[in-house]
């Protein structure tokens, strides 16, 4: 099966097999809120895909993904809003919630993000220059393991500050209360179901983009960065800039995901980008195993419908299992679920080598 | 020249919180390459010791007396389960440790919204705590001091074990170079347990002395939390004398940035610093020196 998949033929069908599920049968099958429901995951598993490039092949345990995804949503937020107040208020009218703060004046940064063309180069370019920038100072100086997952970590919980500290950005409460989308009522079924073709339409170009990543001359360069990057610096290779791609690439990932997921989930504030967040989405990533290309996917889904299902029966069950799954999948499963059958094959010989014990 | 005074004073005590909360992650973190990020939690721990001790003892004072040893005992037994149960499997994966940790913080924040509800609660400070005290034109608050204090002894005693003692000479072994310790016959397991336990334990007496300042909170360590990895992270590896310098350095920082802008300023202002700081000096401000490649 999964010598199948290697192959060109397999590729194929692997794509055509998940674009019938997403565009066919989902659509098909669920109704309008479940589809929302699921617009909003797939937007988890485009992050995941980020974080499996970065940290499974990469060895980059980055635990600040939601400062670009935050990135990308309030970027994106931003044009939502001047949008909706000059189809109220003409242009340079100041959105809602300034309205209620005091604040008569549209700032200065706000303005551009009226023209829609601005607001996607920015979600383009923004969160990926800040990564390669982030990326560069840290690497360079070889700045790595654990020490650069405490300083992600520590720029997730800034971000998140720095966030609730702006009135212009909405604060605390964040940006929300969204109407029009590009010019479409966000209200109209029609216009969610094409918000989820969208998310769904991301998440497989995220993954072909990813798989491409991955079998290149660069992927493997990746691979070898993380598992011996002494040995690759001697062999002449630069290894900081190989692992600043890859962050980069997870960094746009994550910022595309965060546009998406402001129009479908309808509401951006910093308690849903700050360190808790931030770690939460390494979790589905961990236990889908983080080396594959599916199993992010597969594990940012499971958790975010587990989290879904049960946090709100059980808030205190679900934070326990929450814990326990980290420290269980981490502790004895370390390749995830994908790495079931290989674990199982071994079994008898109790050779437990994991691929990703970075 | 008072704004200077009251603002270096402030970071001092803004300092020594930083360094009690992460003095015991430097001794874990620079031994065993362990980022225990359950120490926040130790710390929450130490917190609701002291609340509970209060509810038993009645008086404020001596129940701190009394806290700040159980809490320490709380503390490191919490991390001598974590090591035996957890760690001990995981010393060569150290980015897996973070993650396991955090899920044990996890299951404990849970726990204790659990035992104590979700509110915050408060621990009320001992009489002769109360007030401040007129120090160089500015008022320092008197539970302020004491935790400088507190921060100053438990560095001191630290020191002083890990110079002095059999314990803390092998603790220094295997800290500077594991396999060589070993060779000499030192058991390493027996001193990563050791470890652990002073290690956690300082988080619990961290966590009785916070009650002075701050409600608690389940979620109390957690907040402390990031800000003492990053003194961690500037002061080097396993270095006290880092740990020191850098949570001073941290806290006047902070108090600095907190009077010429906001306080979410202020820690956008410590991160860019910090990270500004790490291209100068990327092992920290004090290093071992090993000779591994890594």
């Amino acid at each position: 099966m999964n010598r199948f998949l290697q192959t060109r033929a397999g590729t194929w069908t692997g794509f055509a097999a998940a674009a019938l599920v997403l565009f066919g049968l989902a659509p098909l099958l669920l109704s309008g809120f479940r589809l929302g429901l699921l617009a909003q995951f797939l937007c988890y598993a485009v992050v995941a895909v980020g974080i499996g490039l970065a940290w499974g092949r990469g060895g980059m345990l980055t635990l600040g993904q939601g400062v670009f995804f935050g990135m990308g949503a309030y970027l994106m937020a931003m044009h939502l809003k001047t949008a909706d107040a000059e189809f109220r208020g003409g242009p340079g009218a100041v959105p809602d919630f300034m309205e209620l703060a005091g604040i008569r004046e549209l700032p200065a940064y706000w303005a551009p993000f009226s023209s829609p063309a601005f607001t996607i180069a920015a979600i383009l370019v923004l969160p990926t220059a800040f990564a390669v920038l982030l990326g560069l100072a840290v690497f360079k100086r070889r700045v790595k393991g654990a020490y650069f997952a405490i300083l992600s970590q520590a720029l997730a919980g800034a971000f998140a500050i720095l966030l609730i500290g702006q009135q212009s950005l909405g604060g605390f409460n964040g940006l929300s209360r969204f109407r029009y989308f590009f010019g479409f009522t966000l209200a109209d079924p029609v216009n969610q179901r094409m918000l989820y073709f969208i998310a769904a339409g991301v998440l497989l170009s995220v993954v072909a983009v990813a798989l491409q990543l991955r079998r290149s001359r660069y992927g493997e360069l990746l691979v070898a960065v993380r598992d011996a990057e002494e040995r690759v610096r001697f062999l002449g290779y630069d290894a900081a800039n190989v692992k600043v791609v890859a962050y980069a690439v997870a960094a746009l990932f994550a910022s595309v995901a965060g546009a998406v997921f402001v129009p479908i989930v309808g509401i951006i504030s910093p308690a849903s980008i700050g360190i808790v967040p931030s770690i939460m989405f390494i979790l589905g990533v961990a236990i889908g195993g983080r080396a594959s290309l599916v199993g992010p996917v597969v594990g940012a889904l499971a958790v975010a419908w587990a989290q879904t299902a049960l946090s709100e029966q059980f808030p205190s069950a679900w934070t326990y299992a929450q814990g326990l799954l980290f420290v269980l999948v981490i502790a004895l499963l370390p390749g995830g679920i994908a790495s079931i059958a290989s674990v199982a094959r071994r079994f008898p010989t109790k050779r437990t080598q994991v691929e990703a014990a970075a | 020249m008072d704004l200077l005074v009251g603002q270096l004073l402030t970071g001092l005590s803004t300092g020594s919180i930083l360094l009690l909360a992460a003095l015991g992650l430097s001794l874990t973190f620079g031994q065993m390459g362990v980022v225990n990020m359950a120490h926040g939690e130790f710390i929450m721990a130490g917190c609701y010791t002291a609340y509970v001790v209060q509810q038993v003892v009645g008086d404020a004072g001596v129940s701190l007396l009394i806290a700040l040893p159980i809490g320490f005992l709380v503390g490191g037994a919490m991390g001598l389960v974590l090591e035996a149960l957890l760690l001990r499997r995981l010393y060569h994966r150290p980015l897996d440790t973070l993650l396991v940790t955090f899920g044990v913080g996890l299951v404990l924040q849970q726990a204790a919204r659990d035992v104590f509800g979700a509110p915050a609660v408060n621990v009320s400070v001992p009489e002769a705590l109360r007030g401040g005290v007129d120090l160089l034109g500015t008022t320092v608050p008197r539970t302020r001091l004491f935790i400088m204090a507190l921060a100053v002894l438990a560095v001191t005693a630290v020191a002083l074990v890990l110079r002095f003692t059999p314990a803390g000479r092998r603790i220094r072994a295997v800290t500077g170079n594991r396999d060589l310790a070993e060779t000499a016959g030192i058991s390493s397991r027996r001193v990563d347990a050791a470890t652990f336990f002073i290690g956690s334990g300082l988080a619990g007496v961290a966590g009785v002395a916070l009650t002075l300042i701050g409600s608690t909170s389940p979620t109390t360590g957690q907040s402390y939390l990031v800000d003492a990895f990053l003194v961690v992270v500037a002061g080097g590896l396993g270095r006290i004398k880092g740990a020191v310098v850098a949570a001073v350095a941290l806290g006047a920082l902070q108090a600095v940035f907190e009077t010429y802008s906001t306080a979410s300023l202020a820690k956008v202002g410590v991160f860019v610093v910090i990270v500004v700081f790490l291209q100068l000096r990327p092992q920290g401000l004090f290093t071992l020196r090993t000779r591994s490649l890594a």
